[in-house]
């Protein structure tokens, strides 16, 4: 069928693109210049940090320790990338959005048991979980309280597919709950705060493109997501309640890489003042001391996952599809509203 | 649809055929089937009739029962439109019919929303509700029937339609006994085509339902939220029902076709 051939052809220019935009940013990455001893490292990570990575990868090869070191990377969502080197992808150096997303790899032995034991935790950038809101603040949302009143619009990702979302529902938590001590209230809290949500999108970039494109009165975002958007020229405005999560992204080497000596140099540098700036530019908040020029506020009350009880127990307790107290929240809310 | 015998070919053709087929779709569909009953039956069936799986295949099924419908008329009208009229721009509009096949799904999603969305220039928003689902999948099953029906209707001996008029037949009736029953074969396997895609659908819905648990959420963005959670198996669970959905609309389809081809 002619109509057929034109479509077949299509799709076939659009894989051969696709092809060579891959290769090209493959080449890109690669400028080493030539010497022996040539070594190719495999970086997986989460999406978010991919511009400040190019700029860091840049600065790492003009390092003598970098000098010879070429890189492909992938970038994509965090649980998808850490299921993607569980099942077999090859990676010398990993970064997550989420502590789970590590601790797979441990259980399947690509990671080693004491990947968190240097003096950050195994955490690589930090971020705090803030409000984003319309130019200007219109609705004058500023604390956890606000969100839930009536009429107002809260845009978050489902936190079932996106595991990074999570982050968004504890820091509410966390609050409401004193730290996780009176529980029954975080979740009051949750409930509440979830019947104002009209839209869970997948991920946590789907959701930034929900509201500015248009939907929602309220974002719940990461404040370096809300610095990446105002960086783009995207409409929005952030207040970083008093009380609020911490959000630690962390990197590890893997057991299995072929260049050893070369990932651990490489993630040695990811620590170094001038790599941490990079971060920083990008906005995330420095682990190491020495970065200087940026402004972070210090919310009066900062928590972490730890003050929670941890992923581990987080992830079962609240997210296990079935039987997770978010899970059951969500069923009756959808229950309740399907009248 | 006329099918050729086994005669015509060589065995090493059917050999590659088989081959193929089996690596390509039987073995990796099998896989998903095995991998469903990894913790038993009894962990099977809990896993699709948890509350949000069992809505997400209800609104899946119950949509892409609907959109098919739609599909069935509207891509014959479309069809028949481009079969038998002349227009200016028609070669342009036959040509564009496949577009929501070549389009990346996803980028499907962004087109609607831009024009359905809450920021509509026209007005219309139907963004993260149920009617956005079907919106989505109306515009990705689109080329289905037309495509089937479209090579039928070219084909289609214009000397039984003038005969009939000769006969004194109102033009409705020419439709309905002598046109109709040639394109019924094609119109049903496009439908199930369309149906059958639709439930597979992922990319262009997951933009503009919004994913609303329970409200919106369709049943291929359930099973990523399963795989998200580590559940591995209870996604292997939701996809075989929708395998076998599929192939049951499939077969009935095929069913009533050879009804309908016999009686035509």
């Amino acid at each position: 069928m002619r109509v057929r051939g034109l479509g077949a052809i299509a799709a076939a220019v659009m894989a051969t693109t696709t092809l060579v935009t891959a290769c090209g940013g493959d080449s890109d990455a690669g400028g080493g210049d030539g010497g022996g001893g040539k070594v190719r490292l495999a970086l997986v990570a989460y999406s978010t940090p991919q511009a400040a990575f190019e700029d860091i990868i840049k600065a790492f090869q003009k390092t003598p320790e970098g000098k010879n070191i070429t890189f492909t990377q992938s970038f994509g969502a965090s649980g998808d990338q850490s299921r993607a080197v569980a099942n077999g992808l090859k990676a010398d150096i990993v970064e997550f959005s989420l502590e789970t997303d590590i601790t797979r790899l441990v259980k399947a032995g690509i990671v080693a048991e004491d990947w968190n034991s240097g003096p950050t935790g195994g955490i690589l950038t930090k971020s705090v979980v803030v409000i984003g809101t319309r130019k200007g603040n219109p609705k004058g949302l500023k604390t956890w309280d606000d969100l839930v009143k009536p009429e107002v619009e809260v845009i978050t990702p489902n936190p079932f597919t996106s595991g990074a979302a999570r982050w968004n529902l504890l820091a509410g938590y966390g609050y409401k709950s004193s730290k996780g001590a009176d529980q029954a209230a975080g979740l009051t809290y949750l409930d509440a705060l979830l019947k104002n949500v009209p839209v869970q999108d997948d991920s946590g970039r789907k959701a930034l493109q929900t509201f500015t494109g248009g939907k929602g009165d309220a974002l719940l975002t990461y404040e370096n997501e809300a610095i990446f958007a105002q960086q783009n020229g995207q409409e929005l405005d952030y207040v970083i309640p008093d009380s609020t999560l911490l959000i630690e992204n962390p990197v590890a080497v893997t057991k299995n890489s072929a260049h050893p000596a070369e990932a651990a140099a490489f993630l040695k540098y990811l620590y170094s003042v001038e790599a941490q700036t990079i971060f920083a530019k990008n906005g995330y908040r420095p682990v190491v001391d020495g970065v200087t020029g940026f402004d972070w506020p210090a919310p009066p009350q900062l928590f972490t996952i730890r003050d929670l009880g941890g992923w581990d127990k987080i992830t079962t307790e609240f997210f296990d599809a079935k039987t997770g107290k978010v899970a059951e929240i969500e069923r009756k809310l959808g229950v309740a509203t399907e009248k | 649809m006329r099918r050729s015998r086994v005669a015509g070919g060589t065995a090493a053709g059917l050999g590659i055929a088989v081959l193929y087929l089996s690596l390509i779709v039987l073995i990796p569909l099998a896989a998903v089937v095995w991998r469903s009953a990894d913790e038993g039956p009894g962990y099977f069936w809990r896993s699709v009739t948890t509350p949000d799986a069992w809505a997400a295949l209800t609104l899946t099924i119950g949509a892409s029962a609907l959109v098919a419908l739609v599909n069935l008329v509207m891509g014959t009208v479309i069809a028949w439109v481009l079969v038998r009229d002349r227009f200016p721009g028609r070669a342009v509009l036959d040509t564009i019919i496949d577009l929501p096949f070549a389009l990346p799904t996803i980028v499907a999603g962004l087109v609607l929303l831009a024009l359905y969305g809450p920021q509509s220039p026209l007005g219309i928003n139907l963004a993260y509700s149920r009617a956005g689902v079907v919106l989505a999948l109306m515009f990705v099953t689109l080329p289905f029937v037309v495509r089937t029906v479209q090579p039928v209707l070219l084909e289609l001996d214009t000397e039984m339609e003038q005969a009939a008029a000769s006969l004194g037949a109102k033009p409705f009736q020419t439709f309905r006994r002598i046109i109709l029953p040639n394109l019924i074969p094609a119109m049903l396997s496009g439908t199930a085509l369309a149906f059958t895609r639709a439930i597979a659908e992922f990319g262009s819905t997951v933009l503009i339902s919004g994913n609303l648990p329970f409200k919106t959420q369709v049943a291929a963005v359930n099973i990523f939220s399963q795989i998200e959670g580590d559940n591995t198996t209870g996604a292997a669970a939701i996809s075989t029902v929708l395998l076998v959905v599929a192939l049951v609309a499939l077969i009935a389809l095929d069913v009533l076709q050879r009804w309908g081809s016999r009686r035509g």
